[in-house]
């Protein structure tokens, strides 16, 4: 047997693998021999670290050096410099500079140490597809102790003791969701994982299952024994490939390992653990949506109760847990639920994952106690906002979210608090947005995302988002009215109270944050016919300076609409009621002569 | 794995062939590997210690390389830094002298008198 | 039954523990509007109509699904709940093709009443709707998805109750759309255009082929003989057409009504239901014989046959080769009819009457002519009859009562129970048991083939056999008792099968009731009662014993299952794809 005396992890993470990490996997394995050291070193494939935004991530212990964007040509120089003569890369070595609300150099700024990762915890530290790696770091330790030291009940006693709550969105206790369908006397029970992950921009669970999939493997199996379930189903998009293949690799080692099938460690309790692949459908993640795809049926919620718990999979008791919350129940099990209390807040125990994106300098994947501040999230662990932008709001929880204004910034992030700013949790997608960002696009933007996605079943997300999303199409294209402002009140209203589901019930958040805090942008856009960020094309007018005009007549040659007109002698003129607003003229102009209004 | 005690046996070998991720791992032993280093046999000395650490499960010590310490004539060069922050350094290292240093510094505690600078 | 104490706007009451909230409000005399509601065929929740506020609740709930629970407090006329369900109607009726006006079903539409009960007056949110293709491609249902309102009340008949799923949602959000598959016209679908769909509808999205049109034309051509025949169920619903009470029968007031539309003649398809049980009967003491392949499948429902055709060919063996009645019927008008009035087969024009819009498709067979004339050339629900009865201003119910014309005026008690389910069955038997115990029966009432159970069995004791027989309505019933057929576990030696559940009573082509009706009120009982009040007051109960069918066979057919019986009164079958090329 080889014994290594350096590992080289190599990010795997989907976002990694798609900036090249594949290839400078290849590349390393094939340096490393060249140079003889293959016995010494070993190249460890991980999941994501979190700092997407600096991919590929390769990490070198026993020296812990984290390497960021690191390249093919690069590799040679690594393995002869660090593994071979012991010199660690500098200009590789990722380098944490964030940036103040100020603009200048944060010191605070520091993406990893910031962060407490309980979910995330074996992400890039373990290889994934090796089972044994998990078990090094305390892997199915938390089945082993619930199965021979604890009852059903004292596993949900645990917990619900723990605080924990749905990381999938709404929050709703854990332990309370398993205490009701243990309560169910039913011949057949089942345990079923949401990977459908559908929030644009969310990527945790991904990266939970390509890091660390044994660990959702392992609370399904707690979850399972605690409700009395032996079988469980595991929900993930099939655009997550990765995910796919590596939840496939730690189940069968699961199986082989008989950590999964039937009479595990001899206790009688059996488990077996299925996938099922979903299309994409963002309303799949509506665990009754979600429910009925598993079952083969066309992917739809349906009004609760039943709940679930209650009437489930196949019309038999279900919990349905998001990969995220069952990422934190092993280390629960093996901590405690008073240690896990120590962590976060009173009534948001815990961390959560944030997948920061945006304008932002780290963007990436975040873990955080429950109750840090956005402003420590954004420019502490973030990095700032790049390019010098001040900072405007942030969207959480996805297209069903609402945006947070800059002044509330300091704001503790847990579930009430967000839902009193009028936003929500959601699956922790958080998309900062700069200056440059229409508030009143950008909330069309997420509309036209949630009317794509309705099911529509019930009309007041099939019809009423496709009315406010013509409303908002009309407020950005200069054709709003006043009254617009009140229709899009009352449909979003009645819309959130008279939708089926929680994607016709949220998706008035953006439209509704917006209004409240941003409704001098709406009425700049309708009143004015104005876009104050500069964004909605048809609210702008391209016009030259004539000071500037050098009458090269360039801008006039490449317009494609024919509406800039002058001569040598004098400034040009652009036609306002013909212009198309392309903006190849103020592409064309050498001279900055025309400007953007 | 039909035992919790098959699972701790299990846990127990994958985490030594882990402990390498550990930075914080006790003692840690480096060896100067830069031309100077190489040149005059500080490879086959890292080999040993990696092997005589392996051999005897000595999972809280790590070997790192590093590049020239300096002192060029005096080398292969090897760093033991205790976990209390010691240092102590090793000179002309050979791979037998390397096994010593495992069994007397890092196994029994007794730093090699003679072996250092 | 344990009970419940709920309180719903102040009311207290209780009610059984698997109430809904609905079904509580209708017991405290609170009328909660529903639109996508019909109660156990589509209880889904869909439309928010129905939305009430539940004390403690995160949001609004459907009171149509919502489980009554102890101590429940419910309002249902909250500013909030007013507020939603206007706004959801009115953003309905945003996306709906409102041409009231020449709408098929202006007047007797579920939406068109609530946008009055609501006093909509004004959309305020009105804008792109969406425009997409008639289909009409099939001979039986029109598909104008215009007017659909995704309520899938003609999904969950099409899926759950009829377990055909011909049709289904597709595509999704705004542009949801249903119908069948990959963008299919429902004639290049495995539709069995049973019309099921249409009678759910709470609007004009789903409607019959109207062929009134067809009907006017013929009259008024005077080179035409035009001869009208009414099915048995037709006389049990077409008074609803005029707001008369559900199950009241009406034969008389329609054979006057008839008459005055203009037809020749107006004949009794029960006279050829007579004739049906002599041949099917016939066809069964053969099957009886040994080598006989049994079961017997009765062949009346159009429906039924073109399911079988699609899904259960391997089992056209077992299916009566007997035409239809009012096929049969049709035939014998334009041979026998037409020697005896000198008539040219060409020139008479046979009009049927039908509870049924299968019976469109079925008329358009080729196998259901002879040489080369159609045996029925024009089929037309009961609704469309009372639309031809409106459209000529006649004041039905004040009408008189006619009988039917010669030389076709009588027809047996047990052809009148044809448009019930085991009504054929129990007609065959009163005719079969005769013939087989060679005396008269005592009770030739047979209850055990009655009712709606979706699959009833009866043993029969006759001489020398004990017959074993079944009968299904609804196909997903009949899904059932075909599959044990197919596996070889059941033994049955005669089955009824009808399409439509409750058979004929309850066809595609019968006038359409709101849900507020169909989900509180036992519509099919009642229709069905009345043509077993029909049959209790004929003299004639049994059909070998109408003298009009002995004289049939002895001046003109022979005797049944004869050479001639067969050139004019069976046909045969085909396997059909479920999506043809």
């Amino acid at each position: 047997m080889a014994i290594y005396r350096a590992h080289v992890l190599v990010c795997a993470g989907t976002g990694c693998a798609s900036s090249n990490s594949v290839k400078i996997m290849e590349a390393l394995e094939a340096e490393l021999s060249l140079q003889g050291l293959e016995q010494e070193v070993q190249i460890v494939k991980t999941g994501c670290f979190g700092l997407c935004a600096r991919g590929p991530i390769v990490v070198v212990y026993p020296e812990g050096a984290m390497y960021a964007n690191v390249r093919v040509e690069d590799v040679p120089l690594l393995v002869s410099e660090h593994l071979l003569k012991g010199r660690i890369v500098d200009g590789l070595l990722l380098k944490e500079t964030g940036i103040d609300e100020t603009g200048k150099e944060n010191e605070n700024s520091e993406f990893f140490s910031r962060q407490l990762r309980i979910a995330l915890r074996n992400c890039g530290i373990i290889n994934p597809e090796n089972i044994e790696e998990y078990i090094a770091y305390d892997g199915y330790q938390a089945l082993a102790k619930v199965l021979t030291e604890m009852t059903p009940a004292e596993v949900i006693t645990e917990i619900q003791a723990s605080g924990l709550r749905g990381r999938g969105g709404a929050g709703f206790p854990t332990g309370i969701k398993w205490g009701f369908a243990a309560e169910q006397v039913a011949e057949q029970k089942y345990v079923c994982c949401n990977a459908d992950e559908g929030d644009p921009g969310a990527f945790m669970d991904r990266s939970v299952l390509e890091g660390d999939p044994h660990s959702v493997v392992e609370a399904m199996a707690i979850a399972a024994y605690a409700i009395g379930a032996n079988e469980g189903y595991v929900y993930i998009r099939a655009e997550y490939p990765i995910a796919v293949k590596r939840l496939k690799i730690a189940i069968k080692q699961a199986e082989s390992e008989g950590l999964l099938g039937k009479n595990i460690f001899g206790t009688g309790f059996d488990f077996e653990l299925f996938i099922r692949l979903g299309a994409g459908a963002f309303v799949c993640g509506e665990e009754t949506a979600l429910m009925a795809s598993v079952e083969g049926k066309r992917g739809e919620p349906r009004p609760r109760p039943p709940f679930p718990a209650v009437k489930g999979l196949w019309e038999r008791p279900t919990i349905l847990n998001n990969v995220e919350t069952y990422a934190n129940i092993p280390v629960i099990i093996n901590k405690g639920a008073d240690w896990f209390r120590t962590i976060g807040t009173e009534s948001s125990p815990g961390t959560k994952v944030f997948a920061v994106g945006g304008k932002i300098n780290n963007t990436g994947l975040v873990e955080v106690p429950m109750g840090t501040s956005m402003r420590e999230v954004i420019y502490n662990i973030g990095g700032g906002i790049p390019n010098g932008k001040k900072f405007k709001a942030a969207q959480t929880g996805g297209p069903s979210g609402g945006c947070i204004p800059a002044s509330h910034i300091d704001t503790p992030i847990e579930y009430e608090t967000l839902i009193e700013l009028g936003s929500m949790m959601g699956s922790g997608g958080l998309i900062v947005m700069d200056e440059d960002t229409c508030m009143v696009d950008l909330a069309r933007f997420f509309l036209e995302f949630t009317v794509e996605e309705s099911c529509g079943k019930c009309p007041p997300c099939r019809i009423g988002t496709k009315r406010m999303l013509e409303i908002l199409q009309k407020i950005t294209e200069g054709r709003g009215e006043i009254a617009d402002l009140e229709q899009l009140e009352i449909l979003a209203k009645n819309i959130k109270a008279a939708s089926l589901c929680g994607l016709g019930q949220t998706a008035p958040n953006p439209v509704l944050s917006t209004l409240r805090y941003f409704r001098d942008e709406y009425e700049a856009h309708v009143l004015e016919k104005r876009c104050p960020a500069g964004v909605c094309k048809s609210l702008l007018t391209y016009s030259i300076i004539p000071d500037s005009c050098r009458s090269c007549g360039l801008c006039a040659k490449n317009c494609p609409a024919d509406c800039i007109s002058g001569d040598r002698k004098t400034p040009f003129v652009i036609d306002q009621s013909k212009c198309i607003k392309c903006g190849t003229c103020i592409i064309k102009c050498k001279f900055a002569a025309i400007e953007l209004v | 794995m039909k035992s919790i005690a098959e699972l701790q046996a299990l846990r127990e070998k994958a985490k030594k062939d882990l402990n390498l991720r550990n930075t914080e791992a006790g003692t840690r032993i480096i060896v100067g590997m830069a031309t100077c280093g190489i040149a005059s046999g500080a490879r086959p000395v890292m080999t040993a210690l990696v092997e005589e650490l392996a051999k005897r499960n000595l999972n809280n010590c790590t070997v790192a390389m590093t590049g020239c310490l300096g002192l060029c004539k005096l080398e292969p060069l090897v760093e033991v830094i205790d976990e209390d922050g010691t240092k102590t350094t090793y000179i002309h290292m050979t791979a037998e002298k390397a096994r010593r240093i495992i069994v007397e510094h890092i196994v029994n505690g007794q730093k090699c008198k003679d072996l250092m600078m | 039954m344990s009970l419940v104490k709920v309180t719903i706007d102040d009311k207290e009451l209780s009610v059984p523990e698997e109430y809904t909230v609905l079904q509580a409000a209708r017991e405290a005399k609170i009328n909660i509007p529903t639109l996508c509601f019909l109660k156990s065929v589509n209880e889904i929740g869909a439309c928010r109509i129905c939305l009430v506020e539940v004390q403690g609740a995160r949001s609004l709930q459907a009171a149509c699904v919502l489980p009554v629970s102890e101590g429940m407090v419910v309002y249902t006329h909250t500013p909030e709940v007013r507020e939603a369900r206007k706004v959801t109607l009115e953003l309905i009726l945003s996306d709906h093709d409102r041409s009231c006006l020449t709408c098929n079903r202006h007047g007797n539409c579920e939406l068109q009443k609530l946008a009055e009960e609501f006093n909509i007056q004004e959309l305020r949110f009105e804008r792109a709707t969406q425009k997409y293709r008639l289909d009409d491609f099939s001979p039986s249902v029109v598909r104008d998805s215009n007017k659909c309102i995704l309520c899938r009340r003609c999904v969950s008949m099409c899926g759950q109750k009829q377990k055909i799923s011909a049709i289904a949602v597709n595509a999704r959000g705004f542009h949801s759309i249903i119908g069948p598959a990959f963008d299919r016209s429902l004639a290049e679908a495995p539709c069995v255009l049973c019309g099921q769909c249409i009678n759910v509808c709470p609007v004009g999205a789903l409607r019959e082929k109207d062929d009134t049109d067809l009907v006017w034309q013929a009259i008024e051509d005077p080179t035409k003989h035009v001869i009208v025949q009414t099915a048995p169920a037709v006389r049990a619903a077409l008074g609803e057409e005029f707001g008369m009470p559900i199950g009241t029968p009406v034969t008389g007031k329609m054979v006057t009504a008839l008459r005055r539309l203009g037809f020749a003649k107006v004949f009794d398809t029960d006279t050829a239901a007579d004739l049906t049980i002599m041949e099917e009967g016939t066809e069964l003491l053969h099957r009886l014989q040994p080598g006989g392949v049994l079961p017997l499948i009765t062949s009346c429902s159009p429906g039924w046959i073109k399911y079988m055709e699609h899904n259960y060919a391997d089992l056209i063996p077992n299916v009566s080769s007997c035409k239809s009645p009012h096929t049969m019927f049709g035939a014998l008008l334009k041979n026998y009819y037409a020697e005896q009035n000198q008539l040219d087969p060409k020139d008479i024009v046979v009009v049927s009457v039908m509870p049924c819009t299968a019976k469109k498709f079925e008329a358009k067979r080729p196998e259901l002519s002879t040489n080369g004339n159609p045996d029925v050339d024009i089929v037309i629900t009961t609704r469309e009859l009372g639309k031809m009865i409106r459209e000529a201003h006649i004041n039905f119910v004040d009408l008189g009562e006619g009988n039917f014309d010669h030389p076709f005026p009588t027809a047996s008690g047990a052809a009148h129970i044809f448009g019930a389910s085991g009504g054929v069955m129990e007609a065959a038997l009163r005719t079969v048991a005769e013939i087989v115990n060679g005396e008269e029966l005592q009770d030739i009432e047979f209850h055990e083939v009655r009712g709606l159970a979706g699959i009833k069995e009866a043993t029969i004791k006759l001489k020398g056999i004990d017959l074993k027989v079944a009968v299904t309505s609804g196909l997903g019933n009949a899904q059932v008792l075909l599959e044990k057929i197919r596996a070889g576990e059941a033994d049955y030696h005669f089955v009824e099968i009808m399409a439509c559940h409750g058979g004929c009573i309850n066809g595609g082509g019968q006038p359409i009731q709101p849900s507020s009706v169909r989900s509180w009120t036992n519509l099919k009982e009642l229709r069905m009662a009345a043509l077993y009040q029909e049959d209790s007051k004929a003299t004639i109960r049994q059909s070998h014993k109408n003298p009009l069918i002995q004289a049939l066979y002895q001046d003109y057919l022979e005797e049944p299952g004869s050479k001639k019986a067969h050139q004019l009164l069976h046909t045969h079958y085909q396997a059909r794809e479920n999506y043809p090329e």
